[in-house]
């Protein structure tokens, strides 16, 4: 099994999709000749043409709101949003229109429609080109969100976000783009939305955690097991509807809980797990649930030292998982 | 003899008597909702008063079996050409589970319904416009031959979603047509607080796709300058932005009160335009309307409308569980 890059899984997800369903599109900012500010994109032009593979003008509300009319055809428009932070122009088209489409017509229409943007900091992007926007997205009912964290699961979960009969919101950490690899299969397979996934099995305490973040996870799991702690750590890979059965058995199994974004704390999906543990396995639990976040500051700063300041690394994690293990 | 301007279009007589059929159905049922409104048995009304004559006109240009509407709240006219009923309408009024709309889920005025080609449509103003540009792209990426028409009032067309479809449709040459209903009032705040241009077509420029403005409460001429847009969208030559200039002549919904925003004497100066009223004028004019086929077109949209709401009022609601129905289709 060939051994890729984030991103390049992502580009082939795209790539295997487009060659499967001739409905399957491309739209977006500079995604054609560019093939994307990330390349995302990269070379799609040339196999697909332009097409289907459109350069849109500089507008994301149409962006998605021209993908939605096309879906709702039948069609299946894959809308690119440069970066997440440039979404919110597009949020009355995604939570008015896009989730709500199916249930509004009662199920006469849908919406099968997917949207990529690339999410998160540490990557000297500042305020504008760091932000972790799930948030604001995982309380709306008829949207699924995904936050895939391995070039496997990427894959996988594109394509059934692509195929997926309702609008699904593809977040792809911009860190593990380049800095992530994984094996891939070249052969074509796709992963359940909704599913979190255990990428690591351990007993004396439980860390969830997605994105980026769930890489530190996973080092400082490496780590603690040499002090001899062994910890348990859950992918939530789909942030809504979170995969509530998943979370439960992961936190009983430890007793020791430990949620980690890098999205701020406050209204974080890290709340709405701590609260599915609290109200199906509190008294599983040998410890308060402790979250390891981002800092509740408006976004991430530009200058080096506050950027690092903000961002989680193996570290800190590491301290905080240290620390609820001696809890 | 009068001049027949309606075959100087291509309308026949029987075509234009349709289109007045259709103008007093949407015209009796948004009567009847008013009614039914004050008696306490509907929740709201969202009317069509007034805009009768661009709506139908407009539909009338339209292939109700190939082309596609993302309409707006007001175009009870337009889909009534497209298929809906009285019924239809009447159970989306009482909030029916039979509501083809919504299945009673959604206030009456946010049409839909595949089986009509009319795309679900939302509350907030103007989103439908990137979908109707959507719908074309799709259309055009397949090779089919469908126009797509959306409809809004001159307060949506400040909305970015109006700017950003229509540039879009202009830049991929798409075959939408921009029906903008100018009614005058944006709830309550007139024209003259909404644009600065002389007209919603002028906006048209900015795009790189034709602009015209035409008298909406002249179903003749609107279905003229929509025919001219409909053959130019299919021929491949894109876009065309459409303002239909006309008066809503009720307050904007059962909730609201216009005596606090306009004079009592505009509103009956407006009514002397009624485009009912000046459209029975000339197909009596022409001949082709009389006090008997008059009188028997009224009683049969009377009976429509009574047939409907009576229906509409004895059919079932949605079970209250039917709530968690249709989030996700898997």
């Amino acid at each position: 099994m060939a051994v890729i890059s984030f991103i390049d899984a992502i580009t082939m997800a795209m790539r295997e999709e487009m060659r499967r369903d001739p409905n399957v599109f491309i739209l977006g900012e500079d995604v054609g000749v560019r093939g994307g500010v990330f390349r995302a994109t990269n070379g799609l032009i040339d196999e697909f043409g332009e097409e289907r593979v459109i350069d849109t003008p500089l507008a994301e509300s149409a962006i998605v709101g021209v993908g939605i009319g096309a879906a709702a055809y039948g069609m299946r428009p894959i809308a690119e949003i440069q970066f997440a932070d440039f979404i919110m122009p597009a949020v009355n088209q995604i939570v008015s229109e896009a989730a709500k489409m199916r249930y509004r017509s009662n199920n006469d229409w849908n919406c099968p429609l997917t949207i990529r943007a690339p999410f998160g900091g540490g990557v000297h992007g500042a305020l504008y080109h760091s932000q972790s926007v799930e948030a604001m997205f995982t309380n709306i009912p008829g949207l699924k969100v995904v936050a895939p964290s391995t070039p496997y699961d990427a894959k996988g979960l594109l394509k059934a976000a692509i195929r997926d009969e309702d609008p699904v919101l593809f977040f792809e950490h911009k860190r593990c783009y380049r800095l992530i690899k994984g094996e891939v299969p070249e052969h074509d397979y796709v992963l359940p939305i909704g599913k979190a996934d255990v990428k690591r099995e351990g007993t004396d305490i439980t860390v969830i955690s997605y994105g980026l973040a769930l890489h530190f996870c996973l080092q400082a799991a490496e780590k603690l097991a040499q002090e001899g702690i062994s910890a348990h750590v859950l992918d939530l890979r789909t942030l809504y509807p979170l995969d509530k059965e998943a979370i439960a058995e992961a936190a009983s199994k430890t007793g020791k809980v430990l949620i980690v974004h890098e999205d701020n704390k406050e209204g974080g999906v890290g709340g709405e797990v701590a609260a599915i543990v609290a109200e199906h396995c509190l008294f599983d639990l040998d410890a308060p649930i402790k979250r390891l976040c981002g800092p509740d500051v408006p976004a991430m700063p530009y200058s080096p030292p506050m950027e690092k300041f903000f961002m989680l690394n193996p570290d800190k994690v590491l301290e905080a998982m240290r620390e609820l293990a001696n809890f | 003899m009068t001049t027949k301007r309606h075959e100087q279009v291509g309308l026949t007589d029987a075509q234009v008597l349709d289109m007045y059929y259709y103008m007093l159905l949407a015209r009796k049922i948004d009567e009847r909702q008013w009614l039914l409104n004050r008696a306490g048995k509907v929740p709201f009304v969202i009317s069509c008063q007034g805009q009768e004559a661009a709506q139908v006109g407009a539909a009338f240009a339209l292939e109700t079996d190939k082309d596609f509407l993302c309409p707006y709240y007001r175009d009870l006219g337009l889909v009534l050409v497209f298929g809906q009923t009285a019924r239809d309408c009447m159970l989306s009024a009482f909030a029916k589970a039979e509501d083809p709309n919504s299945g009673g889920r959604q206030m009456p005025g946010h049409f839909g319904g595949k089986k009509y080609n009319i795309l679900t449509g939302s509350s907030p103003v103007t989103t439908q416009v990137p979908h109707a540009v959507g719908m074309a792209l799709a259309g055009k990426m397949q090779n089919k031959d469908f126009v797509v028409y959306t409809s809004f009032g001159e307060g949506s067309s400040n909305q970015g979603d109006f700017h950003e479809g229509a540039n879009f449709a202009g830049v991929h040459k798409l075959p939408v047509i921009f029906f903008c209903e100018n009614n005058k009032y944006a709830i309550s705040v007139p024209l003259k607080k909404q644009l600065a241009c002389e007209s919603v077509a002028d906006r048209a420029l900015g795009y790189g796709f034709p602009g015209v403005s035409v008298d909406g409460n002249d179903p003749i001429e609107v279905y003229r300058v929509m025919k001219e847009a409909v053959d130019r969208a299919r021929r491949g030559e894109g876009a065309t932005l459409i303002e239909a200039v006309m008066y809503r002549l009720v307050p904007h919904s059962s909730d609201d009160d216009d005596r606090v925003y306009r004079t009592r004497e505009e509103v009956e100066e407006a009514k002397k335009k009624d485009p009912l009223i000046v459209f029975a004028a000339y197909l009596r004019e022409i001949g082709l309307l009389d006090e008997n086929t008059e009188a028997d077109m009224l009683a049969r949209v009377q009976l429509e409308v009574d047939e409907a709401t009576e229906y509409a009022e004895n059919a079932p609601y949605p079970t209250p569980e039917s709530t968690l129905t249709h989030v996700y289709g898997n």
